[in-house]
């Protein structure tokens, strides 16, 4: 079980969270003037990383806030959390020599 | 018309207490009024004042006075737990006292159900359902949360070093006071 | 017991507590204090079993968790046992034991055919012997090989002991209590940290509690373990010390499963104690002090009872106080093997041989033995045994020489070194390293906060040890924060030892004609290894899987090693070359028990009831689960099946009015100033003009354009609606509004409340549904002209606050009284005792679903799929055609969603008014079509009608409404039904009847 620094309350354990996919998806802000390709993109096509992946999980059992994650999918471990609405992070501080 | 004397029916009725002698007891709380309060600092401080509790801005805190009680539960979330019969008259005062400034008050007095955990082994005790760490120093006396005990939702309150308020959603009770009385037996 | 095979005094055993066990069927003695194996061998009992494949005779090997052979059954009927190690088991009076695996008897059985039979088990026999014809696989080879094969039988009923679990939280872990775990307690202990110590022994002290000869810090091994004990029990509250407790798993972050054995040592448990109890534990540091394993040596006829490892046969006689045989020889490669030597010399063992398989053995130890008068043969390879159920001589041999003689003994020990025990460290994803001057793979970068300590770090002595721990507990608490000061301990009387070999055993034989074992349990011989790589497989996962070897329930703890030298020799590889098998979880198997902890019965999952449970099961309603709630199915009348109930009941909502529980329905909250434009993104229906008081039927879509919600709505005031969801989408939808409302809106002055359990809901549906509620409502005029169709009044009913609902599921005149759910049950009562003076009845859900389909209102989730969009199920009127976006709007217009051959929501009516149709049934265009034929829909609901008199259905067809009046085609086993396409409101169409 993985302990998940969720922004607003600190580690907790992940028993307490929910995923809920990638991160910094946003929706168009007018849908109707996207076409069909656009759409479906926007729909149905992720990233999907061997790596590190931006990603949403709510803390749902706790102060229920959706939140962004920077998770490596091959360790499992999370590189940091921050709050929904705030700009997607930088990756080049997460490669590899970079502290 | 028919005249009915309709009272309130606990969540607790068919349930038996919890008790091992020294260690720890499980005792349902009083029938109460509650509240989810949303809204912002702003909001929060004027419904204190209503409330007679300083609703806390500070994450995962309760505040209490009396009979009443407030736990933030999130940045923009409070719940409020006063006694029973007093829904009409706070929600009057708290919606009087906020006005038109955005907020959001529903009553869920019926929703939860409340009860204390206490003894040497109130902690240990809650441990066989919830996974975070509940030694007085990771989880000090005046800590709120809401968390999870097995597969229920609950929010966790220290009153006391040794003595925990647990929320429950009426239905949920059941389940967890099962569990609780199975804890009970190895304890 | 044969006294003779007890030592006078040695051991831990408590000689005045005599036990009573048996052991298939047979009585023994045993003491107190002994384990399973023990007493057996005590009682000259050394076959314990019978192996997987070849069913040879085995006897005991390790005394510890590593045991591959001694593979026992414990306990009677349901609390039956299988495969517990009896080097583990602990002896209690009245213990029943049974051996596995033989068939008639331990000492005669059958299965020892496939012995001789052995060149058809080759490696992968499975794979090449049962090939063709497929059907031998099914009705011969499978059921023989599945009786044959396989190790301890399942229990058949259910489990009758309870386990449990909890979450710990500590400082500092530390996994295993001999030299270096119990130092490395001490002193984070002593720093001021919350310290758990675990160790899979009964007893804590590891190696410690068989060593005869250390002395630390002046005190005997047995006497530094007791003090330690009591130094660490006396921090009550801050340490916790877990004997028989497993650590089986490291997970991620520090996360450590432990199993704990609470009752399998009783006689009499308390029944109020779980038997094993599951730890969850997550540890801020941990320390690793698994100790090491010894290995086997891989000899022809290595196998046989009564050869074991040298260190076991000192822990039996030693720990244990028992004598594992008469006259020994010793076949080693490692210099501890001369302590145990010595040391079963003095507990009366006669020694008459020691062979060593290196040049040279100069240490202190092969000294000691020689100097005791014991003949030790260097370059000198153990090359065969004798013997059927015990064994009789070993075989010895002069390296690169073909003379061999035969030693008669009774007793062969065996070391080929140390390994350290890494399966732990390895479990944390830490990196290992080959040392290639020892032959052993040792931890080397840690990912986790964790340290090894003592022998599985390939520490050597007893005083490195102790040392390690000590630095590993002080340097644990350190990295938490706490001050931990750096200890030592003198210690005196041990030797150093040293040596090992990995691999075959050389010996004079034709390689292809003997058995040397290198997994015992797996029965996979080093033959088998070389035959794997002959056969192709390069990497070790593939002969691993390919041979078996290290897939037994011991996990490869003996075999992994000398495998893996035996293939790189094959292979022409290094080791590190070849690299190690994947350690999996569970470190030694654990009970499902453990696992499932609570979670079984009625706390499997939550079971969730309405406040008006209790009456409805007072009147004999059936019940049915919908998500975790328990609703009230039907609520038969004396004589009654399901059937004629739910005929009753819809006759009588039609008629009269029918009484049911809604409370299970979602409801939140939804308020603040932006509430009706919140509304507006998130259903598809227009929500600003709604007037306070009026209640409108909302669809909800997912982006993707497809239904996944519905329900009424309440507008309660301008900023305020109650708006309900299906019983099971309520936590779903509930996380759906937040997600948007956190992440793609949160400019709107909204929040989200759930609502669900605030309010008990009867629904009063039916023509005399008013009369009914009349008499009980205050303050709420129920007339056409105040309150029509569609409308919500707050008031009080039975003196309670209500939220009254004007609305209607059935197609009757109908109410919804929301009341605070505390007040459900009281509320319920009274309006049932005006429902009886109308006839009224009581209804449940299959009622519902039957009134509701007669009216064609959908039910989501069973006449929709996640693939329906509105227009497909008919609610394309729902949609503001205003909005300029809504959640799932733009997704309605894309190629695929607009298609005119969609499947549309209709009616169905069989020819024959009989014939109830199957839900889920295809259906298809034509009578007799051939298997294959592509479907064009699929019944969704079927039930028999009351009111039509004949049964009906609603079902969902490739361009269904286009298709209303042809007939089309069920195939079903007996033939084709066929049936009506219709609309699909079948009852009531202009709903006249919902004004009444």
């Amino acid at each position: 079980m993985l302990l998940i620094p969720c922004p607003y309350c600190g580690e907790r354990p992940e028993l307490e969270f929910r995923y809920a996919g990638e991160a910094h998806v946003a929706r168009p802000a007018d849908p109707m003037k996207t076409t069909d390709e656009e759409w479906a993109e926007y729909l149905y096509f992720r990233s999907n990383p061997k790596g590190i992946h931006i990603e949403r999980w709510r803390h749902i059992s706790g102060c229920a806030r959706f939140f962004n994650c920077v998770r490596d999918t091959v360790s499992d471990k999370i590189l940091k959390t921050y709050k929904a609405g705030e700009p997607r992070v930088d990756l080049k501080q997460f490669e590899k020599g970079a502290n | 018309m028919v005249e009915l004397k309709v009272t309130r029916r606990s969540a607790f009725e068919g349930l038996h207490a919890i008790g091992v002698s020294g260690k720890v007891s499980a005792t349902p709380s009083a029938l109460a009024t509650r509240f989810s309060f949303r809204g912002d600092h702003e909001a929060a401080q004027r419904a204190s004042k209503a409330f007679g509790v300083t609703l806390p801005l500070a994450l995962l805190k309760a505040e209490t006075n009396g009979t009443r009680t407030a736990i933030s539960l999130g940045p923009d979330e409070w719940l409020l737990i006063a006694e029973d019969g007093a829904a009409q008259l706070l929600a009057d005062e708290i919606e009087k006292a906020l006005g038109t400034h955005f907020h959001s008050l529903v009553d869920i007095s019926h929703r939860n159900t409340g009860f204390d955990v206490s003894g040497a082994e109130a902690a240990t005790f809650l441990a066989t359902g919830n996974p975070l760490d509940l030694h007085i120093s990771a989880f000090p006396v005046g800590m709120a949360t809401r968390t999870i005990f097995s597969k229920a939702e609950i929010v966790l309150w220290r009153k006391s070093a040794d003595t925990f308020h647990v929320e429950i959603w009426r239905s949920f009770l059941p389940f967890m006071w099962g569990l609780l009385e199975e804890a009970a037996h190895e304890l | 017991m044969s006294l003779h095979l007890r030592t006078t005094q040695s051991g831990r055993i408590n000689r005045s507590k005599p036990l009573t066990f048996t052991f298939d069927g047979k009585s023994y003695k045993g003491f107190h204090g002994d384990t399973l194996a023990s007493a057996l061998l005590a009682n000259g009992v050394h076959l314990m079993g019978r192996s997987f494949k070849y069913h040879r005779p085995r006897g005991v090997v390790t005394a510890g968790s590593d045991e591959p052979n001694a593979l026992v059954s414990v306990g009677v009927g349901a609390r039956h046992t299988p495969n517990l190690r009896a080097t583990q088991v602990e002896l209690y009076d009245g213990l029943v034991a049974k051996s596995q695996n033989a068939w008639p008897s331990l000492s005669f059985d059958i299965g020892s055919i496939n012995n001789v039979l052995s060149p058809l088990f080759v490696a992968g026999f499975y794979y090449k012997t049962f090939m063709w014809p497929n059907i031998a696989w099914k009705k011969l080879y499978e059921p023989i090989i599945r009786r044959a094969a396989g190790l301890g039988t399942a229990p058949t009923s259910p489990d009758p002991d309870h386990y449990s679990t909890r979450y710990a939280h500590c400082d500092v872990l530390v996994i295993g209590a001999g030299a270096a775990g119990l130092s490395a307690a001490l002193a984070a202990a002593e720093s001021g940290a919350r310290v758990i110590l675990c160790d899979e022994q009964a007893e804590l002290g590891g190696s410690l509690l068989s060593d005869l000869h250390a002395t630390i810090d002046g005190k005997s091994a047995s006497e530094w373990v007791a003090h330690a004990v009591q130094t660490l029990s006396a921090k009550s509250g801050m340490v916790t010390l877990l004997p028989r407790t497993q650590a089986f798993g490291y997970f991620a972050q520090n996360f450590v499963g432990l199993v704990e054995r609470v009752t399998d040592h009783l006689a009499s448990p308390d029944k109020k104690l779980p038997r094993d109890r599951l730890w969850q534990v997550r540890a801020k540091e941990v320390v690793i002090a698994t100790g090491a394993h010894e290995c086997p040596l891989v000899f022809p006829d290595n196998d046989r009872p009564g050869i074991m490892l040298a260190d076991a046969a000192r822990i039996f006689a030693n720990r244990y106080g028992v004598r594992p045989g008469g006259r020994a020889v010793v076949a080693t490669a490692h210099d501890s093997a001369y302590q145990a030597t010595l040391d079963l010399k003095a507990a009366g063992v006669s020694i008459e041989r020691i062979v060593d398989l290196r040049h040279e053995a100069n240490g202190a130890l092969p000294n000691a033995a020689r100097a005791a008068g014991i003949r030790v043969d260097v370059a000198t390879a153990i090359t065969g045994s004798t013997g059927s159920l015990r064994v009789k001589s070993a075989r010895v041999s002069k390296i690169n020489t073909d003379g061999e003689e035969d030693i008669p003994c009774d007793l062969i020990l065996m070391c080929g070194g140390w390994t350290p025990s890494v399966h732990l460290f390895s479990q944390s994803r830490g990196k290992l390293k080959f040392d290639a001057e020892r032959n052993v793979f040792i931890p080397d970068i840690s990912v986790q906060a964790e340290r090894s300590a003592g022998a599985c770090k390939g520490s050597e002595t007893l005083s490195d040890a102790f040392a390690d721990g000590f630095s590993a507990g002080s340097d644990a608490a350190t990295k938490v924060g706490f001050k931990a000061s750096l200890h030592s301990v003198t210690v005196s009387g041990v030797h150093e030892a040293k040596g090992g070999f990995l691999g075959a055993v050389p010996h004079p034989h034709d390689a292809g004609r003997v058995k040397a074992f290198v997994d015992f349990q797996n029965d996979v011989t080093a033959k088998d290894i070389k035959l794997a790589t002959r056969e192709g497989m390069r990497s070790i996962e593939h002969v691993k899987r390919y041979t078996t070897t290290g897939m037994a329930t011991d996990q490869g703890k003996l075999s992994n090693m000398n495998a893996l030298a035996i293939a790189s020799q094959a292979l022409d590889k290094s080791i590190p070359e070849l690299g190690l098998t994947t350690f999996r979880q569970p470190y030694t198997p654990i009970s499902f028990g453990a696992m499932a902890n609570h979670s079984r019965g009625d706390l499997f999952d939550p079971v969730r009831r309405t406040p008006t449970h209790a009456w409805a099961e007072k009147y004999g309603a059936a019940f049915e689960d919908v998500g975790l709630w328990k609703r009230a199915w039907y609520f038969p009348k004396a004589g009654e099946d399901m059937h004629k109930s739910v005929l009753r009941e819809c006759k009588t909502v039609r008629e009269t009015a029918g009484i049911f529980d809604a409370s299970t329905l979602g409801k939140i909250e939804v308020v603040g100033l932006d509430a009706a434009e919140f509304m507006n993104l998130l259903y598809t229906n227009p929500w600003s003009k709604l007037e306070v008081g009026r209640l409108r039927y909302g669809v909800m879509l997912n982006e993707a354009g497809f239904v996944m919600d519905d329900g009424v709505v309440g507008r309660i005031a301008e900023d305020r609606f109650h708006v309900t969801t299906t019983t099971g989408g309520a936590p779903r939808v509930m996380n759906h509004m937040e997600d948007y409302l956190q992440t793609e809106f949160p400019h709107l002055k909204v929040h989200l409340t759930s609502t669900t359990e605030q309010w008990a809901v009867v629904a009063v549906q039916g023509p005399k549904a008013r009369d009914i509620i009349k008499p009980l409502v205050k303050g709420i005029d129920l007339s056409n002209e105040s309150m029509p169709h569609m409308s919500v009044k707050l008031g009080k009913i039975c003196g309670v606050p209500t939220r009254l609902f004007r609305m209607s599921f059935t197609g009757e005149l109908g109410f919804e009284v929301n009341v605070p759910a505390d007040y459900g049950q009281a509320v319920w009562e009274a309006i049932w005792a005006e429902a009886q003076k109308h006839n009224a009845c009581a209804y449940g859900t299959e009622t519902m679903h039957v009134l509701r389909a007669e009216k064609g209102f959908i039910i989501v989730g069973q006449e929709t799929d996640g693939t329906m969009t509105p227009d497909d199920v008919g609610l394309a009127w729902t949609i503001g055609k205003i909005k300029p976006d809504f959640v799932g709007k733009r997704s309605l217009t894309r190629p695929d969603l607009v298609k005119s051959d969609r499947k549309q929501l209709v009616g169905l009516l069989p020819l024959d008014p009989k014939t109830l149709l199957e839900e889920g049934v295809q259906i298809v265009g034509k009578a007799n079509v051939p298997t294959g034929t592509p479907a064009l829909g699929h019944v969704t609901s079927s039930y028999e009608s009351a009111v039509l008199g004949r049964t009906f259905a609603l079902a969902v067809v490739a361009a269904g409404r286009s298709r209303i009046g042809e007939t089309l085609y069920v195939p079903m086993p007996g033939g084709d039904i066929a049936v009506k396409v219709t609309d699909p409101v079948f009852y009531d169409k202009e709903g006249a009847r919902l004004n009444g």
